[in-house]
């Protein structure tokens, strides 16, 4: 297929461009732009042709929903407005003034957006202008990520060291030869290895002590295939003391082969573990190794969590019977907690948040009605639960939905981020979201080829907002503790932009199998490899940012929580004065720092002059 | 002892106590009743009354307390109740016991365990309600007026009820002189009684919009309040105004409360405030007519004006029938008039209980609390006040004048002609200008604060929190650009607060012959003058002066917010546990800190380098060989760059003194030269000690150094000689520091006082 098939019209002159949003900045009072439109393989392009007039770059990807009006004088079509709703929550609406090009703008623009094929995606055509610095993919290896979560160094700190012949061990089981100390030095990025088994690694005592867990742990490549679980990566953690064999059959007894990985270790040495839910067909009752690999979890502690993020009844839960050390909780996300019901909830939201004439009351009844914020509550309410039961009772946590694929990855992802410091930085909420969602499955293609503008019928059941969700929960930890992060909150947006659509190929696909598949980790760019460059990374960070060390308890009071309107409403209502007021602080926290170096600077050299005047004085009393 | 030096020694304890703490109280505050005849034989557990004491109040103090008086921190405690078991929402599970004391003027409730302290002022109570029963003992809910609601279980059903009593008689005097403002005392040398009521003067805030000019002109016959009762002295009108046109149209309004100027713009459009005319049905005045023409003459640039009238059209119809109403478009020439639909004050107090309803919601969803919200209407009307202000600001921006009305005229009217004002200019959005806007159309337009909230007992469907509103949606603008406002949240909080303490006489009374008649000016402390000492907690450390002319609100229902920080203050697990605003507060001082060290430094160093060229020409002169011996192991000890850079450029600069490039900053430096300074390097590192150059960070510090635990609304002050971080009580003393330029007295630490003293004391 080529894209010239597809573009009827590939230049066009004299579209009126309405974009609301313009209406909001109070530049353009809504007045309508003229332009030339054109329209390539992956962008439309629209541009006034005038000096200091912004030219509007659109993916065809951005595009959710293109809704034909045709304009009739005397019933024959003259033309019409074709509206374009984005996935980054922007509404356009292009004017075009002859029935032919209408129709085939439309055309185009609906046949552009709905590319199917993901080898025809920007991220395969698009070569960064810059010489890649740090390669994203690599940067976060699974082996390397998973030895940090084990052995409680800073996660997503370092550069690669390279791994292939050193054995990762506990300083306090220094039973092995070799420690990761190598730290960073190395640097060469070391390629994927399918075959490579890793030597054992051992999970020791952790810092907090009192939780006396000693689970060891091991890197398997059961999966090197992805035989096992399509939906997992090649390489997995699970206890040391389990089998291949007992993996493979634990994986059946689970919904899409997802058996219980390790997702994190406290410092305490409590685990966070994460799995699909158990299978209760053919009368399969139990499975000897799914317990026995819980069990070994459960190591001294007496007793361990199962928490249901999916809800009471509506998934499938493990037997008191088999797993009696294990205590069930039930956290629903929502009533639905299906990913197409988040985007439900999501797409009503929105609908809400761009109804700027409507009533305080109304206002607030869709605001209740979306059930966005319950989503939100919920999640947070989940996290802090899951986060409470490692934190302070020092128990193992195994969480998991239905299919495990997203309100369990909502919940493990936010539990880091509330206890791990590390996750709060740049390069951790990086590792995180490539461990948590990139790696673990979550199917970031299904889910967002359609988002909140796609009316409901015509969407897939496998699309959803989950993600977004995450994202959301994450702004409100944020709101909490505004200078417990790194990041400012333009990173989160930015990651909202990236996982829809992207010139990047890191949200590309369902799986890391579909990705190999495709070879994307060689045919495109890393949106990491883009972020850490130094003058990106700049105008991402958080200037009131200060490390702490410290677990971030937010409040799950509805009334604490707030709408992100920087995300919501930025296309229809100012969010300058928010710009503002982050670069004025940015302004004072400099102007902080700054004064403080000078006043330093400024006393060693006046204590020094000052010496010298006391000296010359003595001296001159001397004379006299 | 008598009871005078009694009384003064407890004050003394007091003051040595809680120095700076605003909710004291002392003594002399169990008998306020002035009025009685004195009696100089009684005496009280043995010690004489003073004679202000009257009989009845010391046999009821003998009869409720047949001990003598417990004191807690200097204040006496006419009850005491151990074991008492707070509850707030959020707490249920594990209740703090503590021990409850009820003072005069003050609940005051301690844990003992924490060190931690509430102190609930009796003014505040908005209402005590006795709880049913329970297995731990009686609880007793009490609300106030700053959204605290907390419940005391009190173990003896007696004891609950005799602290229930007391505080039925002690929280709403029945008497405006038995105030708590009568009584308050401030601490020693924290501010005069004079303080702040000469700060603002209605001649002066018009003076400020170029009034009396050719158009307008102050009237003076409301000097006795014979035109209308509830305005002030000084009104300014039309300059053709006639004097009939004033008493007719005076007559023909409710109340007496004729069309006044309260803002002329720069652009001659003006924002004239009067209350709805006894039109009926029927009823004209002609007079009333031309008064409304003449105000539309002020303004040449438009042949027309608004009238607006603030209610919602039924209601206004309504008061037809009771021979009230509005303008008609037909008599009145060249007017537009528009209904704008607030609700009166009896619907807004209403919705108030409804949002501390949502507010209180045990363990509530997400959405069985926006449910609340929406029933609550809050919001609705806080948005519809925006509207008819935004209305007004938009049209007088615009060059049309606006004639503004509700029904008498003092509510409605006082929140949207402020917060117009303070859409439209600048000066109303600084402290002093946002003051001076609360006097002039709050206090002297006759807002009736004692009423509305409910000061002294009375009618309680006069109160409604028509004040809070004003501050909600000064609020929302702020929250909308917040680099517009020179104050802060907190400013806004301390004025809710106090407006219903009584603490201060500012707000006391319904009207401006109200507080004259009862000479507040002289009996009692202004909140003004507080304020003035405390100013620079209300800054707002992203003001930027004179941004934009006016500013616009922003009125769609998903920009008006719930303020969070109001109406839930007092629930401390809810709010963000990172407070930017002190955070910022914090890094703006610590910069005027460091500004202000730096200048120093600059400066001492400029005088060591005059110093040292002039001595170093000396030298040159004088001896070639002594002083070099003298000064090479010096330059030996600090072998570096800068160093010898330095010494060169102060070589150089003594080599070229005559130069005349030279002489602008040699003149700066001489003027800097301190011939006391330059001559003692010794006090140098002294003045460096003086100024910490690092702040202790906020984040983690939980208690203070005398072991007071912080929460949100504790404020957290720096000291800045040492960096370190403490609580408002143990921070009360200001100096000026030696390594300061400015010689401001700035806030230090009671450790760093006593240091500094030693020093003084032995150079």
């Amino acid at each position: 297929m080529e894209f010239a098939d597809l573009i009827k019209t590939p230049k066009l002159d004299g579209v009126l461009l309405h974009d609301p949003g313009q209406a909001g900045t109070g530049t353009g009072a809504g007045a309508p732009t003229v332009g030339t439109l054109c329209i390539t393989g992956h962008h439309l392009l629209l541009s006034a042709r005038q000096e200091n007039s912004q030219e509007l770059w659109l993916l065809h990807k951005n595009i959710d929903s293109v809704e034909k009006r045709p304009s009739l004088t005397q019933n024959i079509v003259v033309g019409g407005i074709i509206t374009l709703k984005c996935k980054d929550l922007r509404i356009i609406s292009l004017e075009i003034k002859s029935a032919k090009e209408f129709f085939n703008v439309a055309t185009s623009l609906e046949a552009l957006s709905a590319i199917q094929n993901t080898e025809l995606l920007y991220p395969f055509f698009y070569r960064p202008m810059y010489t890649i610095l740090e390669d994203g993919y690599t940067m976060f290896r699974p082996e390397l990520e998973f030895a940090k979560l084990i052995s409680g160094v800073g996660m997503g700190g370092v550069s690669s060291p390279n791994v292939a012949n050193i054995t990762i061990c506990m300083p306090s089981t220094s039973t092995t030869s070799t420690t990761l100390g190598s730290g960073g030095g190395g640097g060469i990025p070391h390629p994927l290895q399918n075959g490579y088994a890793m030597d054992a690694l051992q999970g020791g005592l952790g810092g907090g002590g009192s939780a006396a867990i000693a689970c060891e742990w091991r890197i398997s490549n059961v999966n090197r295939d992805f035989s096992v679980c399509a939906t997992y990566g090649a390489t997995l953690i699970v206890p040391k003391a389990i089998t291949d064999e007992q993996i493979v059959l634990s994986a059946a007894f689970r919904d899409g082969g997802r058996f219980p990985v390790l997702s994190y270790r406290h410092e305490n040495g409590a685990t966070l573990m994460r799995s699909s839910q158990p299978l209760s067909i053919q009368g399969i009752k139990r499975c000897r190794a799914d317990e026995a690999i819980l069990n070994l979890v459960l190591g001294r502690s007496r007793k361990g969590f199962i928490v249901d993020t999916w809800g009471k009844g509506k998934s499938n839960t493990e037997t008191d019977l088999h797993y009696s050390q294990w205590k069930k909780v039930n956290r629903s996300i929502g009533n639905v907690s299906s990913p197409a019901s988040i985007l439900d909830s999501f797409s009503r939201l929105i609908e809400a948040c761009n109804d700027l004439s409507c009533s305080t009351d109304k206002w607030l009844s869709r605001l209740e009605g979306s059930g966005w914020l319950s989503l939100v509550l919920n999640s947070l309410n989940a996290s802090c639960v899951v986060a409470q039961c490692l934190d302070q009772e020092g128990s193992p946590v195994l969480v998991h939905g239905a299919k495990g694929l997203d309100s369990t990855l909502i919940v493990t992802s936010l539990v880091q981020i509330i206890l791990n410091p590390d996750c709060r930085t740049v390069r951790g909420i990086q590792a995180l979201i490539e461990r948590e969602w990139i790696q673990a499955g979550h199917p970031f293609a299904s889910r967002h080829r359609y988002s909140c503008y796609t009316p409901s019928q015509t969407r897939q059941k496998t699309s959803g907002a989950t993600f977004v969700l995450f994202l959301d929960c994450l702004y409100q930890l944020y709101t909490q503790f505004p200078c417990s992060f790194e990041f400012s909150t333009q990173l989160l947006i930015l990651l909202f932009e990236h996982s829809h659509f992207s010139q990047y190929g890191t949200f590309l696909c369902d799986s890391e199998r579909e990705r190999r598949e495709l070879n994307v980790h060689t045919r495109t760019t890393s949106l990491w490899s883009y972020l850490n460059r130094p003058d990106v990374l700049q105008t991402l960070l958080n200037p009131l940012y200060e490390p702490n060390a410290s677990v971030i308890w937010p409040s799950v009071a509805p009334i604490s929580l707030e709408l992100w309107s920087d995300l919501y409403l930025r296309w229809v209502i100012d969010q300058r004065s928010c710009a503002t007021v982050m670069s004025q602080i940015q302004e004072l926290v400099t102007r902080e720092k700054e004064l403080r170096t000078q006043a330093l600077k400024l006393r060693k050299q006046a204590l020094e002059l000052g010496q010298e005047v006391s000296e010359m004085m003595s001296g001159s009393a001397d004379d006299a | 002892m008598d009871f005078t030096r009694f009384m003064n020694k407890f004050n003394e304890i007091e003051r040595q106590l809680s120095p700076t703490s605003a909710l004291r109280l002392s003594f002399d505050n169990i008998s306020p009743e002035t009025e009685e005849p004195p009696d100089g034989n009684k005496r009280l557990w043995g010690v004489p009354v003073p004679p202000f004491v009257s009989d009845k109040v010391v046999s009821w103090i003998e009869e409720e307390f047949n001990e003598a008086p417990v004191f807690y921190n200097g204040n006496t405690v006419l009850k005491k109740v151990e074991n008492v078991r707070m509850i707030d929402r959020y707490n249920t599970k594990n209740p703090t016991v503590g021990t409850l004391y009820l003072t005069a003027t003050h609940l005051i409730f301690v844990e003992p365990d924490s060190n931690k302290e509430t102190w609930i002022l009796h003014m505040h109570v908005a209402s005590i309600e006795k709880l049913p029963l329970s297995t731990t003992g009686s609880p007793l809910l009490i609300r106030c007026k700053t959204f605290l609601s907390v419940t005391f279980v009190i173990p003896k059903d007696s004891e609950c009820h005799d602290v229930y009593t007391s505080l039925l008689k002690l929280f709403q005097p029945v008497s405006i002189n038995k105030l708590y403002c009568f009584n308050y005392q401030p601490a020693k040398d924290d501010f005069p009684k004079n303080a702040g009521w000469d700060f603002f003067k209605l001649e002066a805030e018009f003076k400020h919009m170029l009034v009396p000019n050719e158009n307008w002109t102050l009237c003076s016959m409301n000097e006795k309040y014979e035109l209308c009762d509830t305005y002030p002295r000084q009104i300014y009108v039309p300059k053709e105004a006639t004097t009939l046109m004033l008493i007719s149209s005076s007559r023909f309004r409710s109340k007496g409360r004729l069309p006044a100027l309260t803002y002329l713009h720069n652009n001659k459009a003006s924002i004239c405030r009067c209350s709805q005319p006894l039109s009926g049905f029927s009823a004209r005045c002609l007079e009333d007519e031309q008064m409304l023409e003449a105000i539309r003459k002020t303004n040449p640039n438009t042949d027309y004006m608004y009238v607006v009238d603030t209610r919602p059209r039924i209601n206004a119809m309504a008061n037809r029938a009771a021979g009230k109403g509005y303008e008609n478009e037909a008599f009145y020439e060249n007017i537009k008039f528009h209904f704008l639909g607030i609700e009166n004050i009896h619907v807004q107090r209403a919705s108030l209980q409804k949002v501390l309803e949502a507010c209180e919601q045990k363990s509530p969803t997400m959405s069985a609390f926006l449910n609340a919200l929406e029933s609550s209407g809050w919001l609705k009307h806080i948005r519809s006040i925006l509207d008819t202000s935004s209305f007004i600001a938009n049209a007088v921006d615009k060059g049309v004048s606006v004639v503004v009305h509700c029904s008498d005229g003092w509510d409605r009217t006082a929140q949207v002609c402020s917060l117009a004002q303070l859409m439209l200019n600048p000066y109303y959005r600084t402290i002093k200008g946002f003051q001076a806007l609360i006097e002039k159309d709050w206090l002297a337009f006759g807002h009736k604060f004692s009423e509305r909230c409910g000061h002294i007992q009375t009618d309680a469907r006069e109160v409604s929190p028509i004040f809070t509103q004003f501050l909600d949606c000064t609020w929302q603008l702020m929250s909308q650009r917040s680099e517009s406002f020179e104050f802060n949240e907190r400013f806004l909080l301390i004025l809710h607060d106090h407006v219903h303490s009584c603490q201060f006489g500012t707000f006391v009374g319904n009207c401006e012959k109200d507080r004259l008649d009862l000479k507040l000016a002289e009996r009692t402390f202004s909140l003004w003058g507080f304020m003035a000492n405390h100013l620079n907690e209300y800054i707002n450390p992203l003001y930027k002066p004179n941004v934009d002319e006016s500013i616009k609100a922003n009125l769609a229902p998903q920009c008006i917010k719930f303020w969070r920080g109001m109406y839930s203050r007092f629930e401390s697990g809810i709010h963000p546990r990172e407070p930017l605003g002190d955070l910022l507060l914090d890094s703006k001082e610590h910069c005027n800190s460091l500004e202000d060290h730096v200048q120093h430094l600059t400066k001492r160093i400029a005088s060591f380098k005059n110093y040292i060229s002039k001595s170093a020409k000396k030298l040159q002169d004088a001896t070639s060989n002594t002083a070099k011996v003298s000064k090479e192991p010096a330059s030996a000890e600090i072998n570096d760059n800068k160093y010898n850079y330095d010494k060169k450029l102060s070589e150089l600069s003594a080599a070229d003194d005559d130069h005349p490039l030279k002489a602008s900053n040699m003149s700066f430096a001489s003027l800097s030269l301190n011939a006391e300074q330059a001559s003692a390097p010794q006090t140098l590192p002294e003045e460096i000690n003086s100024v910490a150059v690092d702040w202790k960070p906020m984040r983690n510090v939980t208690t203070c150094s005398c072991s007071t635990p912080f929460d949100q609304f504790t404020k957290k002050t720096h000291c800045w000689r040492c960096g370190d971080i403490f609580c408002e009580r143990c921070i009360d003393k200001n100096v000026a520091l030696p390594g300061h330029d400015s010689g401001k007295a700035v806030p230090v630490c009671r450790g760093c006082f006593r240091q500094m003293q030693m020093q003084k004391q032995s150079p």
